[in-house]
């Protein structure tokens, strides 16, 4: 087996409250191969956010990662890398593209600026004319028309799905090992959407770039992930194949998620739910995190955490239910 | 006596300035459109600030005459001083009268006898005889270099305390905040007077005296637009692309505050002539200032016939350069402000 690219290992973000730390990741770890896409599902709040952030080290404050988390990129230790160092990786071999193509543009820079920005952050040696040509070349190729004129326009003036295309250009640009995608889609419209999800998956393959893609929504794990990660509550409750996790799911919030997908050969139907809310960080079960909405849940849940379950092929889920069955079977 | 000298250097460094900045808005695109835009809507303030800073430049190149060129001039004292163009062109030495005269009049204002340069005075000659235009235009260096000198003290302060507090926040911003907070406490006039008392009443000092009262807000306004930019999403995008935080402040946090600065200068401009006045009206003020006529003049209006010229002089031009620069403000922080800027393609 190769090495893989990140390698996450008991992850935590915390945030003190006087002299208490509230966990809002607790305990995560993770791993992504070279070249691959891994989708991070939860719904919001649940930490998927906090741990791109917390990748890239820049969780914001008070929030901070607990002692004990291991992140590790290429073999490199990301948490024990000076400042500068990690500044370094940044963009260079580890990219972020945010929600909202919006306000993740500076309004008073042009586009084309922004972008050779990060050339000459990270390669001191590439002119000015070169940086330009670079850029306007990626621009080309993520599907921007008339490159060379959008070069030296504002972002005001570029739609939604442009200046999208513009921030996968910007992270992109130093052909990163790992590309982290907060949510690249919600803030678009549903067609334009599609054209980004394409877009990304196309220039997946041709840089061989990994991806963390992070979204809540089921549909884009489909259009593009390898394997899939699902967040409940700031842990891990389902990890498995994508096609694994969409079919023979075991995780009961996992089903209950693919089962509150809304159907349009279903008419008048009501739309199925997950009842009950998520769970307050600090609050909640002390074990597994979904027990109080689970409609399995029994005994052992509230109190004790989950084991891993391993279902062969890559798939495993933190689940008493699931290891009850596991070892009936 | 070096001050003339000195004067002579701003003068090339600030034609200098303006050719380099020229050329610097030419280049951008979007400052060049600023600039016609500007021009368009206030064509006359426009006009009127120029002939200000003109007049304001003709008084401040100045040179001492070889003592046999100023042979004919008489006041051998005079003669030895360095003279600005603006006192070659109107001699005050010579073009004089006694006493009081209306503008434009043939005779005196009180002996009635005919003076010496008869219908010359076109706002007429305070009680010693001086040319109230001359004085006025004296007046015009005055102001600017108060209003200048005191921004380029005030603006690099404001701006560093400013971004620093909102930028990086904790212990720096309670440091910044506590300073501000203690000077916004002490009456500002009690303040500015104290300062003017210690330092000295020179032109640098009152400047300086100005600038460390009236900085603080300014550096709040600094301070809460970082805060909010700061949480702008480009900047944890520029932060995960591997941007330095003194190159996101440098390239990202400042370009856009420059709406700020630009209309903040504009207002402190207009505000510190202004206060220079009321310093003036105290006995405190910069000498040959428009202030210092107004106080000199305001009980020539309580005598009948009234003796207007004195006050109209200095009022009117205070008025103009004042009303001119807000209204150029105004103009151009909507042309610049990021958030008003409209779609133009």
């Amino acid at each position: 087996m190769t090495r893989p690219l990140l390698e996450i290992s008991r992850l935590g973000v915390e945030v003190p409250i006087h002299d208490r730390r509230i966990p809002i990741v607790e305990d995560l770890s993770l791993m992504i191969s070279a070249g691959e896409v891994l989708a991070l599902v939860g719904e919001s709040g649940c930490g998927k956010s906090m741990t791109a952030l917390a990748i890239m080290r820049l969780v914001p404050k008070p929030l901070r990662i607990a002692s004990g988390s291991e992140i590790t990129f290429d073999g490199r230790p990301l948490l024990e890398l000076s400042v500068p160092e990690m500044r370094a990786m940044r963009g260079d071999s580890i990219s972020m593209i945010f929600q909202d193509p919006m306000s993740s543009l500076n309004p008073v820079r042009t586009v084309g600026d922004q972008v050779t920005e990060v050339i000459a952050l990270h390669d001191h040696r590439v002119s000015r004319a070169e940086a330009r040509k670079r850029t306007i070349a990626l621009f080309e190729r993520t599907g921007i028309p008339e490159p060379a004129a959008r070069y030296d326009a504002y972002p005001h003036q570029l739609s939604g799905g442009l200046k999208q295309r513009v921030m996968i250009a910007m992270a992109l640009i130093m052909q990163p090992r790992l590309l982290i995608a907060d949510e690249p889609t919600t803030a678009l419209d549903v067609t334009v959407q599609a054209q980004i999800l394409e877009l990304l998956r196309e220039l997946q393959r041709e840089f061989q770039t990994a991806i963390l893609l992070i979204t809540h929504d089921l549909g884009v794990v489909n259009e593009l992930a390898d394997r899939v990660a699902v967040m409940y509550g700031g842990r891990i409750a389902e990890e498995a194949e994508r096609v694994d996790l969409l079919t023979t799911s075991r995780h009961p919030y996992t089903k209950g998620l693919l089962a509150s997908i809304p159907h349009v050969d279903r008419r008048h139907a009501d739309l199925t739910e997950i009842p009950g809310v998520v769970p307050v960080p600090g609050e909640g079960p002390m074990g597994c995190r979904f027990a109080t909405r689970c409609p399995i849940a029994f005994a052992p849940c509230q109190d004790e955490r989950p084991p891993a379950v391993d279902l062969g092929s890559n798939h495993c889920a933190w689940c008493h239910a699931v290891a009850k069955e596991v070892a009936a079977s | 006596m070096v001050g003339y000298i000195i004067s002579n250097i701003a003068v090339v460094a600030l034609l200098i300035g303006f050719v380099v900045v020229a050329r610097a808005i030419r280049s951008s695109r979007m400052w060049s459109d600023a600039a016609r835009n500007l021009w368009r809507r206030r064509p006359f303030a426009i006009v009127f600030v120029g002939v200000f800073v003109v007049i304001a430049l003709l008084d401040s190149v100045a040179w001492i005459s070889a003592p046999a060129a100023m042979a004919g001039v008489g006041d051998q004292v005079a003669a030895s001083k360095p003279r600005s163009i603006i006192d070659r062109l109107f001699a005050p030495e010579t073009f004089r009268e006694t006493s009081y005269s209306a503008p434009l009049a043939d005779l005196g204002f009180y002996d009635k006898q005919r003076l010496s340069y008869p219908g010359a005075h076109l706002l007429g000659t305070d009680i010693l005889g001086n040319d109230v235009l001359y004085r006025t235009f004296k007046g015009v260096r005055v102001a600017l270099l108060i209003g200048g000198l005191t921004s380029l003290i005030v603006i690099p302060i404001a701006l560093a305390f400013g971004i620093s507090a909102g930028y990086f926040g904790g212990r720096i911003d309670d440091g910044v905040f506590f300073v501000m907070t203690v000077l916004a406490s002490v009456p500002s006039l009690l303040l500015l007077i104290a300062l003017i008392m210690v330092l000295g009443t020179g032109t640098l000092q009152v400047c300086v005296a100005l600038g460390v009262t009236s900085w603080v807000s300014f550096c709040r306004i600094t301070r809460g637009e970082t805060l909010k930019i700061r949480e702008a999403e480009y900047i944890q995008s520029a932060k995960a692309l591997g941007v330095s935080d003194w190159r996101i402040i440098q390239r990202h946090v400042l370009p856009n505050l420059i709406h700020l600065v630009v209309i903040t200068f504009a207002l402190l401009f207009t505000g510190l002539v202004l206060s220079e006045t009321i310093l003036s009206y105290l006995g405190v003020g910069v000498q040959g200032s428009w202030g210092q006529m107004i106080d000199q003049a305001r009980d020539e209006l309580s005598r009948t016939p009234v003796i207007w010229w004195n006050i109209a002089g200095a009022s009117v031009a205070l008025f103009t350069l004042v009303l001119c620069v807000n209204l150029i403000a105004d103009a151009l922080r909507d042309i610049t402000d990021p958030r008003t800027r409209r779609e133009q393609s």
